[in-house]
C-alpha cells in the first residue's frame, strides 16, 4: 500500500515538473544578464524589462489585446448570460441544436474558423483590423463564458425569482435586484476567463488583425530576432503573473456563496 | 364579510395533455383559513400559482375582491405568497428581505420602519434583522417568509406547504401559530397542503382535490362525517369500507344489501341511486367494536380474529367473517384489551354510522 503511495507520488511531482519548469525558465532568464537562453547564468540584471518597457510598439500592442479583450469578453459574457439563463432555466424546442450551435467554435479547429472569417470579412469588402480580431474572439470565448455561468445558474432557485416578482417586482426589477447580484460571481468569472481567452489568443489574431499587433502577435514578431529575445523573456514572465492572477480569482468568484451555506451552521432559535 | 371575495369560475390548467386543473368553480369568504388539500398531483398547488399568476389559466376566469385578476401578472396582484422552500433571498439580511416588497408600495421611511418593525414582532422575529438566510433555522426561515408577505398587506396570503420542511412538534406550534396569526391580523388565506390533519385542524373550510377536480368543499368535521364519495372517505382520517348494493329507494331511505351482512335500510343523504351496485359502506373506527360478548347494536356478527396491529389510537384486525378474510381498523378504546377465547369476538356497527356512498 506504502509503494504503491510512493509510486503514485512520484508520478505526481514528475507531472508537474514536466507541466511548470518550463514555464519557470522564463522568469529565471529573463533575468540573466546575456542575450541567450543558456547555462550557467550570466549573472542578476533588471535591463531587459527596463527595454522591455521603452518599446513604443510593445505598448500599442499591449493596448490593442486590452481593447480587444475588454469589447469580447463583455459581449460573450453578455451573450453567454442569456444563453446559460435559457438552458438552465427552460426546456424548449430546438434546445440541443442552439446549445450544440453555441459550443461549436469551442469545438472546431481554430484555424478553420479565423479562415472562415477572414474570407466572409474580405469578401464583404471590409479591412482586416482589430474589429474582424474581436469579432472572432466573441465567438471563441462565448462557449466558455457560457459553461461557467450554467454551472452558477444550474444552482440556482428559481422560486427566488418568482418571490421577488410576488413581492411586486417586474421583471427587469427581479432581474436587477434578484438573478443579477446572485449571479455576478458567475458573471464576473465569465468576464475574466474570456478577457485571458482572448487576451493570449493567437491564431485568430494573426489571421484577421492585419497590421495592428496585438500582444502575442507582437511577441511572434520579435521572436525572429535573436537580440530581442530577452525582453520578450521579460514580457513573458509578466503575462505569467498577471494571467495566474487573474485565473485563481475567476476560480475563487466562481466558487463565492456555493457551498457556503453547508459550512455555516445554522442558529437555533 | 363578503362571501365570494375570491371567485374561481371554471378554471382548467393543461400541460400539454394533462388536465392540472380541470373545470374547477369556488368561491372564498373575506378572512377565511381556507384549504385545498389533496394528495400530490391532484393539481392543488397549480391552483394556488393560478392565484399568484405564475401560471395563467387555459380557460376560466379569477376574481379578487370583485376585480378580473385572470390576466394580471403576479407583480400587480393583491396576493403574496409563503413558498414551499421560502424562498429566502440570501445575498440580503433578514431586514432587506422584509423591505423588498416595499419599494414599489410608495410608503414613506418612516411607515416602511414602522412596518417592518410591526411585522418582526408579529412573527417574533425581533432582533434578527441583520441574519442571513443561513444564518437562521427552518422555523425562524419560515417567520421570515410570512413576514416577508404579510408587511405588504396583501388582500389574501397563499401559502405553498409552509410546514412540510418542519419537523412534527415545531410543525404543531406553527399550526396554532398560524391559526392564531391569522385571526388576529383578519386576512384571508389559502393554504395548501396534502396533511389531511393539517388540513382539518386548521381550516374554517377545506376543498379535497383529485385529478384536477374538487371532490368535496366544506367545513373540516363535515368531510370527516358526511363524506361526499369514497375519495373523500378514505382520504380523511380512518374507515373501514364495506362492499354493497342498492335495492329500492324509500323517501329519505334506501333498502342496501351489504355482503354478507343482509338487507338493511340506511339514511340515503347523497341521493344515491337504487338498483345500482357502484356503492360502498363505509364505516369509521370509532363506530364499530370488537367485543367477546354480544352486543344489542343494530349490526351484531360473530368473526374468528387471526391477527391483530396495534397502531396507538386505533387497532388493526385482520378477522374471518362468514368465511371471507377482512381488515377492520376500529379505535383502541373501543376493544379495551379483552381477552378473547380461541379468538371469537363479535363486531358491532350502528346502523346510523354507516355511510352509503358512490364508487365514483
Amino acid at each position: 500500500m506504502n509503494e504503491k503511495n510512493n509510486t503514485l507520488l512520484i508520478y505526481t511531482l514528475l507531472y508537474f515538473v514536466f507541466l511548470y519548469v518550463p514555464v519557470l525558465f522564463l522568469p529565471i532568464f529573463s533575468f540573466n544578464d546575456a542575450n541567450y537562453m543558456s547555462f550557467p547564468l550570466a549573472g542578476f540584471t533588471t535591463e531587459h524589462y527596463e527595454e522591455m518597457w521603452s518599446k513604443r510598439n510593445l505598448h500599442k500592442a499591449l493596448w490593442a489585446s486590452i481593447k480587444v479583450g475588454v469589447v469580447a469578453s463583455v459581449i460573450s459574457t453578455t451573450i453567454a448570460l442569456f444563453a446559460a439563463k435559457a438552458f438552465a432555466r427552460y426546456k424548449f424546442r430546438g434546445e440541443k441544436i442552439s446549445y450544440g450551435g453555441i459550443m461549436m467554435p469551442f469545438l472546431i479547429p481554430e484555424i478553420i474558423l479565423a479562415v472562415a472569417i477572414l474570407i466572409i470579412w474580405i469578401n464583404l469588402g471590409f479591412k482586416l483590423g482589430l474589429v474582424p480580431v474581436t469579432i472572432g474572439h466573441t465567438l471563441f470565448c462565448t462557449p466558455f463564458a457560457m459553461l461557467i455561468l450554467i454551472a452558477r445558474i444550474e444552482g440556482f432557485d428559481f422560486s427566488l425569482e418568482e418571490a421577488s416578482r410576488d413581492l411586486g417586482e417586474n421583471a427587469w426589477g427581479t432581474f436587477f435586484r434578484v438573478s443579477f447580484p446572485l449571479y455576478l460571481p458567475g458573471i464576473v468569472a465569465a468576464l475574466l476567463l474570456s478577457f485571458i481567452i482572448s487576451f493570449d489568443e493567437f491564431i485568430l489574431a494573426f489571421f484577421l488583425t492585419g497590421s495592428d499587433a496585438t500582444l502575442p502577435m507582437y511577441m511572434w514578431g520579435q521572436m525572429r530576432f535573436v537580440q530581442k529575445l530577452p525582453h520578450v523573456l521579460a514580457l513573458g514572465a509578466v503575462i505569467i503573473v498577471f494571467t495566474t492572477f487573474i485565473v485563481l480569482l475567476a476560480f475563487w468568484l466562481r466558487n463565492v456563496g456555493q457551498g457556503k451555506a453547508k459550512k455555516d451552521i445554522a442558529l437555533k432559535l | 364579510m363578503s362571501n365570494s371575495f375570491i371567485q374561481i369560475n371554471n378554471i382548467s390548467k393543461h400541460f400539454k395533455d394533462v388536465k392540472a386543473v380541470d373545470d374547477v368553480s369556488f368561491e372564498i369568504k373575506e378572512g377565511e383559513f381556507f384549504s385545498l388539500l389533496g394528495p400530490s398531483g391532484c393539481g392543488k398547488t397549480t391552483l394556488l400559482r393560478l392565484l399568484a399568476g405564475f401560471e395563467y389559466p387555459t380557460s376560466g376566469n379569477l376574481l379578487i375582491d370583485g376585480i378580473d385578476i385572470t390576466a394580471l401578472p403576479p407583480d400587480k396582484r393583491p396576493t403574496n405568497m409563503v413558498f414551499q422552500n421560502y424562498a429566502i433571498f440570501p445575498h440580503l439580511n433578514v431586514e432587506k428581505n422584509i423591505k423588498f416588497g416595499l419599494r414599489k408600495l410608495g410608503l414613506s421611511h418612516d411607515e416602511i420602519g414602522n412596518r417592518v418593525k410591526d411585522v418582526l414582532k408579529l412573527v417574533k422575529l425581533e432582533g434578527y434583522e441583520e441574519r442571513f438566510s443561513n444564518q437562521l433555522s427552518g422555523g425562524q426561515r419560515q417567520r421570515v417568509a410570512l413576514a416577508r408577505a404579510l408587511v405588504r398587506q396583501p388582500k389574501v396570503l397563499l401559502l405553498d406547504e409552509p410546514l412540510g420542511a418542519l419537523d412534527k412538534k415545531l410543525r404543531d406550534e406553527m399550526q396554532l401559530e398560524l391559526r392564531t396569526l391569522q385571526k388576529n391580523i383578519g386576512i384571508t388565506f389559502v393554504f395548501v397542503t396534502h396533511d389531511q390533519q393539517e388540513a382539518i385542524s386548521m381550516s374554517d373550510r377545506v376543498a379535497v382535490m383529485n385529478d384536477g377536480k374538487i371532490q368535496q368543499l366544506s367545513a373540516p368535521n363535515e368531510l370527516y362525517k358526511n363524506p361526499k364519495n369514497i375519495f373523500v372517505s378514505d382520504f380523511i382520517g380512518e374507515t373501514n369500507f364495506l362492499k354493497a348494493e342498492t335495492k329500492s329507494s324509500d323517501g329519505g331511505f334506501i333498502n342496501v344489501s351489504i355482503e354478507e351482512l343482509g338487507e338493511f335500510k340506511i339514511k340515503n343523504n347523497l341521493n344515491i341511486a337504487a338498483n345500482s351496485s357502484d356503492v360502498v359502506c363505509s364505516v369509521r373506527p370509532e363506530s364499530m367494536m370488537i367485543s367477546n360478548v354480544k352486543s344489542d347494536w343494530d349490526i351484531c356478527l360473530d368473526a374468528k380474529i387471526r391477527q391483530t396491529s396495534y397502531l396507538g389510537e386505533m387497532t388493526r384486525f385482520y378477522v374471518e367473517v362468514k368465511g371471507i378474510d377482512k381488515t377492520i381498523t376500529v379505535s383502541s378504546q373501543h376493544f379495551d384489551n379483552q381477552s378473547f377465547e380461541n379468538n371469537e369476538c363479535f363486531i358491532s356497527i350502528s346502523l346510523e354510522d354507516i355511510s352509503l356512498l358512490n364508487k365514483k
